[in-house]
């Protein structure tokens, strides 16, 4: 049995310590908003909030999470929100199956730059793909959510 | 009987399990394939629209949402022409059946068969609440117009549509339909966000992968590395000790087009477990007659095929004379690999067989041959198979081959339990319906003023026909098409093509053929403009001459003038002369496809060697536009799409297996590659045409005559990877 916090709820599930949490979150918990898209860390449609970071929670057996702050897209996290609306905003989206990973790997960032630069916008997001190629509308996005972040203050 | 009606007012609607007590407008399009005497005979009713007391509009979506916004495109149409609040619009998706028209999702058409269709539903049912209302009131119609989810009278008094249901539901369609004048809308047009935007960015769109049934099982599949190869023997003894490992099936292979490839099915508790339990699976193999499948070779077999003379589609003049009386003659030869389409989400499919009746829910361009695939498999009748269609996590073609589902529908009649087949990533890289191999061959005469006088383009590649009959081993002449339509003022023309059988199975993907001529066509068209001593853009212009309607077998007509106008926009847009910072140059190219005309002008440099894409200035004319923000946001994507095949898109295959395997090997454009895309759409009151699709044959060409003009070296074959510049 292991016990996992996700989005600030407690989950116990049987399952064997090594079966990555993508699938601990998705088949047995039963939150499907965290997507499968490659099994190999080579798209980040699968990526969850360990904490402040982001992870591959295709690569990242149960084993090694529990007892942590595990955040999914379904999760409530200040920039998570902020993010969505402009998401919503600017109509990022196309088929949107990649949008909850590069959401969180967007969030990543913002909780750890406040004012990041284009060039830093490509570092934190170009591990995730886009079929779509929703990229330069993410950017827009993304510098938007800072905008607003600075009128707030 | 009108080929819409308001079926709400029939007796029998109750007994069909229809309509919760609201106005149900339905068309029927058989009406418009058939005529009336058919229609009354045979009527099916497939709500499209249902209004309820309370004012809620539920509006059926019957296209495939993979991102080409259609479940906003289309609706929008009704809400705007019935004068409906979008506010209280609820998008419900449809099921497969052949009572809402044509459902397949691609050949970029959703909008452009549709428009008219959901405008008349709209004004239909607008109309029948304005007859409602004056019935309430008493008054002539005519003194009643229709606002933002109201009627109102011209004394000033107002009532909600909700409020007319009950009225509105004896009232007989109209056979007489009019329309608002299209400068009041509202919303065709404009600007409207997808529907489902919020859904999206909150993670609880539900694709064909988030579906899940009670009690359901999960199960991977390990399919022959050859195509059509088949299962010779396995052990499956250290799969089944995998734990949350189930059983373990055999599937056949169903030969047809859209059949399962068959192999060795790993049912489990959970999806990992299927994976796994497939990973520990030993098979051995009869790999079939495709072992000998060698891309490489395969390669330099078609181009010899191209460098002889092949099976005419078109002639005209005397090519051979106009060759001989040149003042230069130009030759090249392009070669294309195949391409996958590595949609975000993995073809999956969840299936409930039972005894009598079936049912599946799955992310499909194409429901109806679902549809087909599944009643022809099962036996069953018509209405025991139902087709939920899901969120698609893209498409580009692979989801309209229901292939996946039919594997679904296989292991639930197995196992008596409701089954979610996964794809692995690799296993979407390596037993896909590619997109074909090709090799081309050009040839053009010049007179000494620089105008073009002969004109041969060869081209084989294994034809899309070859899925549907193996014979097929020349391209069928729609996939000459786009060669033979070449929109130039050229005299003596000869379109050839040569020999291709297809060793794996060959499928549409996004914009298709036009990949392959629109590349060859735009870059030979460059080489000739150097070969003329001219700039690249004057000698398009020239080449396309003068305004015409140019002569397809097409019943919607080519409009010359239309192709020069997007190519003069788009170099306006990106300012064409102008000079750019040192190390950077511009690209150009143009082409029809789907009815539609795009330009692109794209801005290269090279740093350290490696080709960088800055500015992407495209232009689309496609008609009438219903969302312009969807229109946008499909040539911003076609864009990057044009790019990842320009750059890296290769599938290869060695004694019959494919070499490729998952992102890693089959790279696609990522956020640091990223250009500015700068979109313009011409305003048009020509009909609706294609969308998802003509934005991605001119970037690859775009590219390659950018890097010429920077570089002075030609390249002809792609992807640019192969020569380390990318």
């Amino acid at each position: 049995m292991a016990t996992l916090l996700i989005n600030k709820k407690k989950y116990t599930i049987d399952v064997a310590p090594e079966m990555p949490l993508l699938w601990a979150i998705r088949d047995v918990i039963g939150l499907t908003g965290t997507k499968y898209g490659c099994g190999a860390g080579a798209c980040g449609a699968c990526k969850v909030l360990i904490n402040d970071e982001a992870i591959y929670s295709c690569l990242t057996p149960v084993s090694e999470v529990v007892g942590k702050n595990i955040t999914t897209i379904e999760g409530t996290t200040e920039n998570l929100q902020l993010l969505q609306k402009s998401w919503a905003e600017f109509n990022v989206p196309q088929c949107g199956f990649c949008q909850p990973g590069q959401l969180i790997a967007a969030t990543v960032l913002l909780n750890a730059n406040a004012n990041p630069t284009d060039t830093d916008i490509d570092d934190a997001m170009s591990a995730n793909i886009c079929r779509c190629g929703t990229y330069p509308r993410i950017k827009q996005a993304i510098r938007h959510t800072v905008e607003l972040k600075k009128l707030q203050k | 009987m009108s080929e819409i009606q308001n079926i709400s007012r029939r007796s029998f609607i109750k007994n069909i399990g229809l309509g919760t007590g609201g106005l149900i407008i339905a068309c029927n399009f058989s009406a418009f394939a058939q005529g009336e005497n058919a229609l009354a005979a045979s009527f099916i009713p497939n709500l499209f629209v249902e209004l309820n007391a309370d004012g809620s509009l539920i509006l059926i979506a019957s296209r495939s949402e993979m991102g080409n916004g259609v479940r906003t495109s289309l609706t929008s149409i009704i809400a705007d022409e019935m004068e409906a609040d979008w506010n209280k619009v609820t998008v419900k998706q449809a099921i497969g059946h052949k009572k809402y028209g044509d459902q397949n999702t691609d050949g970029s058409r959703s909008v452009r068969y549709l428009y008219d269709t959901m405008l008349k539903m709209g004004a239909t049912t607008r109309m029948i609440l304005l007859s409602a209302a004056a019935k309430k009131w008493n008054v002539p119609e005519s003194e009643c117009r229709a606002e933002n989810h109201f009627i109102v009278h011209t004394s000033g008094k107002k009532i909600g549509f909700g409020d007319l249901v009950e009225i509105a539901k004896s009232i007989e369609a109209p056979t007489k339909i009019t329309y608002k004048d299209p400068k009041n809308y509202k919303y065709i047009g404009k600007s409207l966000k997808s529907i489902d935007v919020e859904k999206y960015a909150n993670g609880s769109a539900v694709f064909g992968l988030d579906f899940r049934l009670p009690n359901m099982k999960y199960a991977a599949i390990a399919r022959c590395p050859v195509t059509f190869g088949t299962v010779k023997s396995f052990n499956k003894t250290e799969a089944m000790k995998i734990p949350g490992v189930e059983a373990i099936i055999e599937i056949a292979r169903v030969k047809r087009p859209f059949g399962a490839l068959g192999g060795v099915a790993v049912i489990a508790s959970n999806t990992w477990a299927a994976f796994k339990g497939k990973e520990a699976l030993e098979i051995e193999w009869d790999y079939g007659k495709n072992v000998t499948y060698d891309s490489e070779k395969y390669m330099e077999q078609i181009t010899q095929n191209v460098h002889k003379p092949g099976k005419v589609n078109k002639e005209i003049g005397d090519v051979e004379k106009a060759f001989k009386e040149a003042t230069k003659i130009v030759e090249s030869t392009f070669q294309m690999p195949h391409l996958s389409h590595a949609p975000m989400e993995v073809p999956n499919a969840v299936a409930w067989v039972k005894e009598d009746s079936c049912e599946v829910w799955c992310p499909t361009q194409n429901p109806q041959a679902a549809h087909t695939e599944l009643k022809e498999y099962l036996g069953f009748d018509d209405d025991k198979v139902i087709i939920n269609v899901t969120f698609l996590g893209g498409g580009f073609g692979r989801k309209s081959k229901p292939d996946y589902v039919v594997e679904a529908v296989i292991l639930s009649k197995a196992i008596k339990a409701p089954v979610q087949v996964v794809w692995t990533r690799e296993d979407e890289t390596k037993h896909g319906y590619y997109h074909t191999v090709s090799a081309q061959y050009m040839k053009a005469s010049l007179d000494a003023k620089g105008n073009v006088t002969g004109w041969l383009h060869r081209f084989a590649f294994p034809s899309i026909g070859s899925t549907f009959d193996s014979s097929n081993e020349y391209p069928a002449s729609w996939e000459a098409s786009s060669a033979a339509d070449v929109p130039f003022a050229i005299n003596n023309l000869k379109i050839e093509s040569g020999h291709a059988p297809a060793m794996v199975r060959i499928g549409w993907l996004r914009s298709v053929i036009n990949i392959i001529h629109g590349f060859s066509i735009n870059v030979f068209a460059d080489e000739l403009a150097y070969a003329a001593n001219q700039d690249p853009l004057d000698f398009r212009l020239k080449l396309i001459g003068e305004d015409r309607i140019q002569d397809t077998k097409d019943p919607i007509k080519y409009n010359t003038a239309r192709l020069k106008n997007v190519l003069n926009k788009a170099a306006k847009n990106a300012n064409w002369s102008k000079k750019l910072p040192d190390g950077h140059a511009y690209g150009i190219a143009v082409h029809y496809s789907f009815y539609s005309y795009v330009a692109s002008v794209v801005e290269v440099s090279m740093m350290d060697g490696m080709v960088k894409i800055h500015n992407v200035y495209s232009v689309i004319d496609c008609g009438k536009v219903v969302n312009k923000n969807t229109v946008i946001a499909q040539m911003e994507g076609a864009a990057i799409f044009g790019m990842s095949l320009a750059l890296y898109g290769k599938i290869t295959a060695k004694e019959g297996a494919i070499e490729q395997s998952n992102f890693g090997d089959y790279r696609l454009v990522r956020m640091n590659e990223a250009p500015n895309i700068h979109v313009e759409i011409v305003e048009s009151d020509e009909a609706p045409s294609g969308v998802g699709e003509p934005g991605v044959p001119v970037i690859a060409p775009a590219i390659i005559n950018g890097i010429y003009k920077l570089t002075g070296k030609r390249y002809y074959n792609l992807p640019l990877s192969d020569y380390e510049i990318a």
